[in-house]
């Protein structure tokens, strides 16, 4: 059969015992938080709250408990996915390492890297961020640049880094790069490699300034920068396949199309009271969206609990996410007079503003829609 | 017999059924018949009987197996009234009354366009709270949906209220659309990837230029989507929860997926998916009119809107979430 079929959710009891305790601690610690800070909740910088949310067992859900994990089920760490992002917790501190760089040491890492770095992630003390993009290289990552040349006990490696968020915060970089070979080998002669930034020299990081003015994006520059031989993640030359796997782990949570929630809340909020049918017939159907996604998306927590890949179908709910959050706007503003505007006393203003100046990005990150619609039609035996 | 031996024999007994009088029944249809030797193998089979539980006569195999029946009709665009039936015998045996005799003409409303009304043997009428069991109505008019199916009223008469219904019969009927819906849009989405797999123009295959395989990539995403939605939705029916609220996702989401996908599926065919001769219209002009049978998409819509408006910003989270 070609076509795609998502496993059915399984109830899961103690997901669900969970999602009130988590409930009660994001209303308790977000109490402060306005609506404009938690449509941030992706850039939302915070290490207290990250450090709050490991001191609750809420990082590292499912990992081993010898490296600082809890060993609860994929729903169970989905539950806290969602009920953070959904309530506009800033989570940047931890969950690129949580989502992927986490996961991916515990796949591929050395038994040292995994006792040194694992436990920190789970305590929501440990920063990472992502060494995939460069200038020459966005979705094309096997054009990669950037080089490791192999030196007595370990790498010197030059190139440079590009739109990487939170670099200027992160304590590691997982960094893809070429150990062997040339371009045009494309995929083959890459490796992946552990970079502790606050401990190495030869790294300059350098603000990129997005288009709402924002600085989460950077440059990050090596130059002739040492990493030891003990910074290699998994197999030299394998890198590729290993990267393949760490972006099926950052595309298969369900942040894809709740980044905008709390403009679609606002919205909500700003309707109170209307009879409008064209208010109706747009929440319903927006509605039916978010139902189905949230139904898909658990589908691959089932799938990633069962052990299987779920590379095409996260692909699927990606698309269908960034979709779905880039109508948003236009939406709102066909149902409510508003001038968008990041400083406006109304909450839905202020929300609607701030999504209109990242809403390219959703169809952008992690893979761009293009990318992500070339795997789906791998998956359906067409190339 | 196991059960799930049961309903695995089930399904294999349809597909069996829905391929052999495949064409029978398509020419029946076309001409605004009925393929009686079809409809007899059907019920002899026990098909209609699937939904219903074991104490009332049925086979006593999971809701969820058989509400696959009635997605398996949807992947044969069957021309039948066999989903109606399906999901009538279960209302009948909950409100304590006989099963169907025939095939059935399901009513969400007194003066209802009644699917296949004039080659009803019974007919079961929703009323406030209830439903009410007839046999044989006569004809009022006649007419046909955008598939050429009949949709006729019937001369219902005034009548008592009606037994109690323990699920409303336009939430059954709608639940059964999504699922038929679900199943043609796979179907959609086989032929889709068969003909631009095999179509060469320009010295290759369709599938091979990124244009077409982007478009692909909706498609897929858009069945994926209808599927998910006809899921939750039999859940819902199967292991219990908000029905009405699961069917009007389900209808809303998968009424989108069907204006989506056929639109993808026919630009994708060309001229060939444009003629008779071509499989690809049966499911797509069953699904044009499917989206806006036993509640038109606008109707789900809306009343998801309301729930959702009602909701407000405070507790809308947690109503999507308890969905």
């Amino acid at each position: 059969m070609t076509a795609l079929r998502f496993p059915t959710p399984p109830v899961h009891e103690a997901a669900e015992t969970l999602r009130a305790e988590v409930r009660a601690f994001l209303t308790d610690v977000l109490a402060d938080r306005s609506p404009l800070q938690r449509a941030d909740s992706w850039n939302g910088f915070d290490r207290d709250f990250s450090r709050k949310l490991g001191q609750r067992g809420w990082l590292g859900m499912t990992w081993p408990k010898q490296y600082g994990g809890h060993e609860r089920s994929a729903f169970e760490r989905y539950v806290v996915v969602e009920e953070t992002l959904a309530a506009g917790a800033p989570v940047a501190a931890h969950w690129i390492a949580d989502r992927q760089s986490g996961p991916s040491l515990l796949k591929y890492g050395t038994e040292e890297q995994k006792q040194t770095i694992l436990p920190g992630i789970a305590a929501g003390e440990t920063v990472f961020c992502i060494g995939m993009s460069e200038p020459d290289s966005g979705s094309d990552l096997a054009a990669t640049r950037t080089r490791a040349v192999p030196v007595d006990g370990g790498w010197h490696v030059t190139g440079t880094k590009l739109w990487t968020t939170g670099a200027h915060h992160a304590d590691y970089m997982i960094l893809f790069c070429r150990t062997s070979g040339t371009a045009a080998d494309r995929q083959a002669g890459t490796s992946q490699l552990l970079v502790d930034l606050k401990a190495t020299d030869g790294i300059t990081i350098r603000p990129i300034i997005d288009l709402a003015g924002q600085h989460h994006f950077n440059e990050v520059h090596f130059e002739d920068a040492f990493l030891p031989s003990s910074a290699l993640i998994g197999t030299e030359g394998a890198g590729w396949e290993q990267v393949m796997s760490e972006l099926a782990f950052e595309r298969s949570g369900p942040e894809r199309f709740l980044s905008s929630m709390q403009l679609f809340i606002e919205l909500i909020g700003a309707l109170q009271g209307s009879t409008s049918e064209a208010a109706e017939l747009a929440l319903g159907r927006l509605t039916a969206h978010l139902v189905t996604l949230r139904r898909l998306s658990r589908g691959v927590a089932a799938m990633l609990e069962a052990g299987e890949n779920p590379g095409t179908h996260a692909a699927i709910v990606k698309d269908l996410g960034a979709t779905f959050e880039q109508e948003l706007g236009d939406i709102a503003r066909n149902l409510v007079d508003a001038e968008p505007d990041t400083a406006s006393t109304s909450d839905f203003i202020a929300v609607l503003a701030h999504n209109t100046g990242n809403s390219p990005s959703f169809s952008l990150r992690g893979g761009t829609r293009e990318i992500l619609r070339g795997i789906i039609a791998r998956g359906l035996g067409l190339r | 017999m196991e059960l799930n031996d049961v309903g695995a024999m089930l399904a294999d007994t349809a597909e069996r059924l829905f391929t052999t009088h495949g064409d029978a029944i398509e020419g029946a249809g076309r001409d605004g018949g009925w393929a009686d030797a079809a409809w007899a193998a059907i019920e002899e089979s026990g098909l209609p009987l699937a939904l219903v539980p074991e104490e009332h006569g049925g086979f006593g195999i999971p809701a969820t197996e058989a509400l696959a029946l009635i997605r398996q009709t949807g992947r044969h665009a069957l021309a039948l009234p066999l989903p109606e039936t399906i999901v009538a015998n279960a209302a009948l045996a909950s409100a304590g009354l006989p099963l169907a005799e025939g095939p059935v003409g399901l009513a969400e409303r007194a003066n209802a366009r009644v699917p296949w009304g004039r080659f009803a043997n019974t007919v079961v009428v929703a009323t406030d709270g209830g439903l009410q069991r007839h046999a044989d109505l006569p004809v009022a008019a006649e007419s046909t949906n955008v598939a050429g199916h009949p949709r006729d009223q019937l001369s219902i008469p005034e009548g008592n209220a009606g037994a109690a219904a323990a699920v409303p019969l336009l939430e059954l009927g709608a639940l059964a659309r999504a699922l038929q819906m679900a199943g043609a849009l796979e179907r959609v989405l086989e032929l889709t990837v068969e003909h631009v797999s095999s179509r060469v123009q320009f010295g290759r295959p369709l599938a091979k230029f990124q244009a077409i395989q982007q478009e692909l990539a909706k498609l897929a995403g858009e069945v994926a989507a209808a599927s998910a939605a006809a899921d939750h939705a039999a859940d819902a029916y199967a292991v219990g929860g908000d029905l009405t609220f699961a069917v009007a996702v389900a209808r809303t989401r998968i009424g989108e997926a069907a204006s989506k996908s056929t639109a993808i599926a026919h630009q994708l065919h060309g001229a060939i998916g444009f003629t008779r001769e071509h499989a690809l219209h049966r499911f797509t002009t069953a699904l044009w009119a499917w989206r806006d049978e036993f509640g038109t998409q606008r109707h789900w819509t809306l009343a998801l809107g309301k729930r959702a408006l009602s909701a407000g910003r405070d507790c809308y989270w947690p109503m999507v979430v308890a969905a």
